[in-house]
């Protein structure tokens, strides 16, 4: 099984998120980055688990500038067998699944894993494109699979259940929880990984289709009202009658 | 023109298709044009859509769209909006529309915004706002592009009507082989999905153990509440994985959440901060969560919850 695993750098959960002076964009001092758990936890972990049940290769692909290079390295420790970046700024969702469709065709790998989302923006799109793009089948938010022989088996999320589905490779899904568990890199792939090849290639033409025009906060939330716990009929007159929830 | 896609459950529109349909008028209205709406399969009712704007109701039915399956439900709607002459295409951000937008994005060659929360803004150019960073931001983002596909959060604008049911009209656009088959689809029966529910009532590690568990069903019970947990309840296994919310779990937007015995940690935060109003209850006031609340009780959960469902309940009975 030839795996291709796309992996993305987002801002740390707990970040503090700051505009810059004009609000055309954030503030990135002090930003602190990570790979997007979904793409780290689940996608990359199941690549490596079914490649250590019945052979085969796992590589990591980034669609992004040199600094990601750490991201990457991470996925190496982890396990990844080698990577690939394409060297690009920004671009958005289309540009990069462009990106990430032309490396696909041109390695031939037999299924494409990605996060449900990033945490930063939640698109949950990119996989969906790239599938477009390669005219394969997609199943995303996919907790679960089991693979036999070249047909896998996938339980995808759906609004208050899921929903098993049968594909064959190739095809490109998207993890959510459930799919693996994390996996901490050790010493020894940390190390191992500095010894990994990450090939850099550069981006491929293509338009950026969407731009973000402006940022804002949003507004601060007023202090919270404090009820006595002997007078929840006061609560529930506040939610009826102030809040007009129930 | 702009196109919305409204999707059946078993037949029938719940109200988030009436909300996608209100979403879509308003939109249309911006533009000056029309809006239309297109159902896929069998579905009862589709010209009622008309009754929150759609101008006209279009229906593709084939026995490919019985089960969904991504390439066919993108090429449906893709040749529906050619066919039309729609450059607006618009469905909701649940687990259908993750599956489209990228797809029609990709094939359309379109500028695509997933996840939207309020009407575009057409004055300079065309832009919707999301938000992002977990709630963190705003952020207005421009679609540079002719055709432009939009999915909208659930619970995001109130329903409205505007018009009157309209009569229904077929159209046939050529549908590929589908790439996926569906072995089985299984859904809770009886109480709302998390990511459609309008009331919400959470429960942390403060509840101590899966045998407590009645004080917050019986109070979701009395309101006709869905039920969630924070994640490390779901992660041991005292609640099932579906009702985990937050950053990792389901991002959820109700009308109302009530959280008992979470402590409000940032990550789960960023999938219930978006709910219009949130009660939380903890005994230690130092919680981070009251930051976040409109509503705050400190004390016990378990003297508390059962005084709340009984306040409910007399509100119920008048
Ligand atoms: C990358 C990442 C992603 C994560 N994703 C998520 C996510 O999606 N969702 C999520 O929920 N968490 C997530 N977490 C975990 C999160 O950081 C917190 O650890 C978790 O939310 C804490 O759950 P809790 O509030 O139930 O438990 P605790 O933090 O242990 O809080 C229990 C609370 O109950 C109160 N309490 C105890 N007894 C009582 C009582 N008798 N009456 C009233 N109050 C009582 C306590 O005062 C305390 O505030 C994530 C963490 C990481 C690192
Ligand atoms: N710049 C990128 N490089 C490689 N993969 C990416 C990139 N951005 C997004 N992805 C992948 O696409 C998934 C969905 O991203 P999104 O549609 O932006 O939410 C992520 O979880 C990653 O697997």
């Amino acid at each position: 099984m030839k795996m291709l695993v796309c992996v993305s750098k987002t801002p740390e959960t707990t970040t503090k998120i700051q505009l810059n002076g004009d609000h055309s964009d954030l503030d990135y001092s002090g930003v602190n980055y990570i790979m997007n758990p979904y793409d780290e936890w689940y996608a990359l972990v199941r690549a490596l688990e079914l490649k250590e049940a019945a052979g085969g290769s796992v590589t990591i692909l980034n669609v992004g500038p040199a600094d990601n290079d750490a991201v990457i390295r991470k996925g190496l420790a982890i396990g990844a067998d080698d990577a690939i970046r394409v060297d690009a700024t920004g671009g958005g969702s289309l540009f990069i699944a462009k990106q990430i469709a032309a490396q696909a065709k041109a390695g031939g790998y037999d299924i494409i894993w990605f996060g449900k989302e990033t945490i930063d923006y939640n698109g949950s799109e990119v996989g969906a494109m790239v599938a477009e793009l390669l005219d394969v089948a997609y199943v995303g938010e996919a907790s679960h699979l089991e693979m036999n022989g070249t047909t896998a088996t996938v339980t995808r999320d759906i609004e208050g259940g899921i929903e098993i589905v049968e594909v064959s490779t190739p095809f490109a899904i998207s993890a959510a929880k459930g799919m693996a568990e994390q996996r901490i890199p050790n010493m020894r792939g940390i190390m191992m990984a500095k010894r990994k090849p990450l090939n850099v290639v550069a981006a491929e033409d293509a338009a950026a289709t969407t731009s973000v025009k402006s940022y804002e906060l949003p507004p601060a939330k007023t202090a919270v009202k404090l009820i006595d716990p002997e007078n929840m009929e006061e609560l529930v007159r506040l939610l009826h009658e102030e809040a007009k929830v129930i | 023109m702009v196109l919305v896609f409204a999707e059946a459950t078993n037949g029938k529109f719940k109200k988030a298709a009436h909300e996608v349909v209100t979403y879509g008028a308003k939109t249309a209205a911006a533009l000056g044009t029309e809006c239309v709406a297109l159902t896929l399969g069998d579905v009862t009712d589709a010209g009622d859509l008309g009754r929150f704007g759609a101008s006209k109701v279009y229906n593709l039915s084939a026995p490919e769209l019985a089960t969904f399956d991504g390439s066919v439900y993108t090429a449906a709607i893709a040749g529906a909006a050619r066919q039309l002459g729609a450059k607006v295409i618009i469905l909701l951000h649940n687990s259908t529309g993750k599956n489209l937008v990228g797809r029609l994005a990709a094939r359309l060659d379109a500028g695509s915004v997933p996840g939207a929360n309020a009407i575009p803004s057409t004055d300079g150019g065309f832009s919707v706002r999301k938000s992002v960073f977990s709630g963190k931001a705003i952020a207005d983002v421009s679609i540079n592009t002719d055709y432009k596909v939009i999915s909208l959060s659930g619970n995001s604008i109130p329903v409205e009507e505007s018009g009157s049911a309209v009569s229904v009209e077929s159209i046939s656009v050529d549908l590929p082989a589908a790439k996926t088959k569906v072995l089985e689809t299984k859904r809770a029966e009886g109480i709302t999905p998390l990511p459609e529910a309008e009331l919400v009532v959470s429960g942390g590690r403060g509840l101590k153990g899966p045998e407590n568990w009645g004080v917050i069903q019986d109070l979701a019970d009395a309101l006709g509440a869905t039920t969630a947990c924070s994640r490390p309840v779901a992660d041991v296994g005292w609640r099932p994985h579906h009702e985990h919310v937050g950053q990792t779990g389901v991002a959820i937007r109700p009308n109302l959440y009530i959280a008992a015995g979470i402590s409000g940690a940032i990550q789960h935060l960023a999938g219930v901060n978006s709910s219009k109003t949130i009660v939380v209850i903890n005994k230690d006031p130092e919680a981070p969560f009251f930051k976040a609340a409109d509503y705050g009780v400190v004390a016990d959960l378990f003297d508390v919850l059962p005084r709340l469902t009984e306040a409910i309940k007399a509100h119920k009975a008048g």
